[in-house]
């Protein structure tokens, strides 16, 4: 499987998914125009990733910021990783952002999967 | 040359730190938000202010990409022709925002954000969860429905708005945002 690599802009997050490595992380801020076009990709690498992954998938969240257009697609994201096996969620989030640390709390609700908590 | 000095009169008075009227897109919304935070870093704000206003900008900019219409008359020729101004004073960034919009939209702006305005935190965070549940993905202008619930969520505050019209076909929708400052704890 190729490997994805995005650097970050200005309103878009860094990606990594990595499956020989073990790294799948979304980190940084994300306010693209077209946030359905923007994670397009990275919903059909996950499709494919899902139907034979590692023993063990450790999936990271780092956001600073994401608009409402961006949290409709990460629970998207949230959704296929609910059907991968041995799934965890690191949901990082700056120690003083109350709202990051809620929002992960409120995707964890709406997924079935567990998350770590993780402030930085 | 009167309505330069009355125009930075207004802006004195109404303590506005950044006004922008023009074609809004997406390369408009990043240069206005680096604008903005370039402003609140320079003055130290706090950063969870900083944050909120952040965010609220970001969902008002985008509503006008997305939603502003134009009619081909002169006082609306160009694409996305909308005005975004805000504000800071001791106590709060005022977030605003001014663009037309079809007479057809007008009833169904006015009943979203009356809701909103009727709902408490928890009601807030009920209805957020609702519509980004709800599965119908993004509309086709990319939008998640999720703009107004989130503004009024971070800032605490009632949404204001207002609906000018302008014409038989469209109105002037304008629409005001008050985040709240919290002190930096250093002082």
């Amino acid at each position: 499987m190729d490997v994805i690599n995005y650097e970050s802009t200005e309103d878009t997050p860094k990606i990594i998914l990595d499956r020989n490595n073990g790294i799948f992380e979304i980190s940084g801020r994300s306010l693209p125009e077209d946030a359905a076009e923007f994670y397009e990709p990275i919903l059909e690498w996950l499709g494919e990733y899902g139907s034979n992954p590692n023993p063990e998938t450790v999936f990271i969240f780092k956001l600073e910021y994401f608009n409402t257009a961006s949290s409709k697609l990460i629970l998207d994201i949230l959704s296929k990783i609910e059907n991968i096996p041995n799934t965890t969620i690191m949901w990082y989030f700056h120690e003083d952002d109350e709202d990051m640390e809620e929002a992960g709390t409120e995707f964890s609700d709406l997924v079935e999967i567990p998350f770590e908590f993780k402030p930085y | 040359m009167k309505y330069i000095y009355e125009l930075h009169k207004t802006m004195v008075a109404r303590n506005l730190i950044l006004v922008y009227e023009g074609e809004f897109t997406q390369e408009i919304t990043k240069s206005v938000l680096a604008m903005a935070e370039r402003n609140m870093d320079a003055i130290g704000e706090e950063s969870g202010t900083k944050r909120k206003v952040f965010n609220v900008m970001v969902e008002c900019l985008q509503n006008i990409v997305k939603h502003s219409e134009t009619l081909n008359q002169p006082i609306y020729e160009g694409r996305n022709r909308a005005v975004f101004m805000v504000g800071k004073d001791d106590d709060m960034y005022i977030v605003t925002s001014g663009n037309a919009v079809t007479n057809d939209k007008v009833r169904d702006l006015h009943d979203r954000i009356e809701h909103i305005n009727s709902l408490d935190k928890a009601g807030l965070k009920e209805l957020y969860q609702k519509v980004i549940k709800a599965g119908d993905g993004l509309s086709a202008k990319g939008g998640a429905g999720l703009g107004f619930i989130d503004m009024a969520r971070k800032s605490g505050q009632k949404l204001s708005y207002d609906f000018e019209p302008i014409n038989d076909k469209l109105s002037f929708f304008a629409l005001k945002t008050i985040v709240p400052r919290k002190k930096a704890k250093s002082e």
